[in-house]
């Protein structure tokens, strides 16, 4: 990861699992060359997800959410962690599409359920909630019993009949 | 010259070749596949919202409700990656009892899928056959955990309750009959030209374009990749195992076919085996405050009793970080990505979920193609749409 210089802003290691936290903007060009390298082998995207730290005032001064990346390297069996921090005002981060066709889908449900807009994705729409849901429901001020659509009601909005 | 059209079909949700509620959208010309576009969502139900809403060993039922057909599987995955968070070591006869376990699963998921598999291309007897052999496993479950589909039997630092006493002779016939059996299967299958026709050459993927779409477990075994977790990544003492991870050549149905039948032989020599090294010893960590103490002890130490009150009532405070545990399931790598923040709930719970994303890459399998091979297509991905709504 040297290579990068001051692309990578912080590099960490937890339980032996590596990441490193790198610059948003310099996304694509660093999953292209480590895509490219054919010492390094990283070819499998494993995984695409999503941290908010909302309420966390340490980690929200970094950036309120954490797009992760999972990446994979079949030929070495070695696994590690591309992180990307987003500002609830500039939620866009480029998409990885053309690079994995797999991440079509993975960006999509990050799109949904956290609302990150990933730049340059051919079809960015809802994947797993109903249509007619409005917010993202696995950021943490979304709240965790409202219904929506409303089939049962619940209580937060208890029907006339229960009052 | 006369205008070609295409005709846009609806299939599904409700469809029986589509294994639960998946809707394909499939544009037709003639009857070629120009595209097919799987929409899901069906069962979303919030999984991981819900048990970023729980405490850490409050969460864990969540997990047997998604791939309902390998529980054991996505328990141990889940409970593996809260392990690796909490720094804990797990005594040797769990490692054993949960790798025995897994394998039971693995017979149980791919029996279903043979099953199901077959009758959608129409061998209508496959799905009698292998249920009848499925419900030994599920009396297996039963036994370990009281319930023959939400087992919850692995928990967070080593099994819920000591093994059943004949576990050993239970399994042991069981792996006996499954291994004749299979051998029928074969003859039924293997060679039968009808369903050679149905899947060979067809819904292809190379080994370039399986690992460009993320694909795992026998959809990228089937290709020609060896790529298996409990080879590359051994975890749970799976090193210890000797067992072959069997690939395909071309790529297509009938690969994956092999690949999964030789996959449930190498099951039954996995769990023979972990049967025979099985060591004693407890079937709990001894971690207190973290890990639940056994019930026999509650009833007579007090500080298991307050150990045991504290972390029903309280739970326990993970660290604040990010793990990531793979494990092989039946469908593929099943990775949980469990970040936490110094509380008792975890921030972030993760599920990598090998459906959902082996299921984006039918569209690559389907193009060009007939549109009677979606159904193969889908029946060889092997999804249970449980884990691909989450």
């Amino acid at each position: 990861m040297e290579q990068f210089g001051d692309a990578v802003l912080d590099h960490s290691e937890f339980r032996g699992d590596v990441s490193y936290t790198i610059k948003a903007e310099r996304l694509t060009e660093i999953c292209e060359a480590l895509q490219g390298d054919a010492r390094l082998d990283v070819k499998l995207l494993s995984d695409i997800t999503c941290v908010d730290w909302l309420g966390d005032e340490q980690e929200e001064k970094k950036g309120r959410f954490e797009v992760v990346y999972n990446l994979y390297s079949i030929g070495h069996c070695y696994r590690f962690f591309l992180k990307v921090r987003l500002d609830t005002d500039d939620l866009k981060v480029s998409s990885l599409v053309d690079l994995w066709p797999g991440a079509n889908w993975m960006e999509r449900e990050v799109w949904d359920l956290f609302g990150i807009e990933f730049v340059g994705h051919p079809q960015l729409t809802k994947i797993l909630t109903p249509d007619e849901l409005e917010g993202h429901p696995l950021r943490k001020d979304y709240p965790l019993t409202w219904e929506q659509p409303q089939f049962s009601f619940n209580k937060d909005a208890p029907p006339e009949v229960i009052k | 010259m006369a205008e070609s059209k295409t005709v846009t079909l609806n299939m599904g949700p409700q469809h029986p070749s589509t294994h639960g509620v998946l809707r394909v959208i499939v544009e037709l010309d003639g009857e070629t596949v120009v595209r097919a576009e799987p929409v899901v969502g069906y069962l979303h139900t919030g999984i991981e919202k819900t048990m970023e809403s729980k405490l850490y060993y409050k969460a864990l039922p969540c997990t047997d409700r998604m791939d309902y057909l390998a529980p054991m599987s996505n328990n141990l995955g889940y409970c593996l990656a809260v392990e690796k968070l909490m720094d804990i070591e797990i005594p040797e006869k769990v490692k054993w009892a949960r790798v025995c376990l897994a394998e039971l699963t693995r017979l149980n998921s791919h029996l279903v899928w043979l099953g199901t598999h077959a009758i959608d291309l129409g061998a209508m007897s496959m799905l009698l056959y292998t249920f009848r052999e499925r419900e030994l496993i599920l009396d297996i479950y039963e036994a370990c955990g009281g319930q023959r589909m939400m087992t919850s039997y692995i928990r967070i630092g080593g099994l819920a309750h000591e093994l059943p006493a004949d576990f050993d002779k239970k399994v042991r016939s069981l792996i006996k009959v499954i291994r004749e059996k299979l051998h029928d299967y074969e003859t039924l299958l293997t060679d039968n030209e009808i369903f050679i026709n149905r899947t060979r050459d067809v819904a292809v993927i190379s080994a370039e374009d399986a690992i460009a779409w993320s694909l795992t477990g026998p959809m990228l075994r089937g290709s020609g990749v060896k790529y298996d977790v409990r080879k590359a990544n051994p975890y749970s003492g799976y090193e210890n195992f000797d067992f072959e991870v069997p690939i395909g050549k071309k790529g297509d149905a009938y690969d994956r076919y092999l690949v999964r039948l030789e996959e449930m032989r190498q099951s039954l020599n996995i769990a023979e085996q972990a049967l025979d090294g099985m060591p004693e010893g407890p079937y709990r960590a001894h971690v207190p405050g973290v890990v639940l103490p056994p019930k026999e002890d509650i009833l007579y130490k007090m500080e298991s009793m307050i150990f045991h009150f504290k972390i029903i009532t309280d739970g326990f405070t993970a660290p604040k970080g990010s793990v990531y545990q793979a494990i092989e399931s039946p469908k593929g790598e099943i990775g949980f990505f469990i970040t936490g923040d110094g509380t008792n709930r975890p921030r972030r719970v993760r599920v990598r979920p090998p459906s959902f994303i082996n299921l984006a890459a039918l569209p690559k399998l389907c193009a060009g193609r007939l549109f009677s091979d979606v159904v193969c297509a889908i029946g060889s991905t092997d999804i249970v749409l449980g884990e691909v709504d989450r």
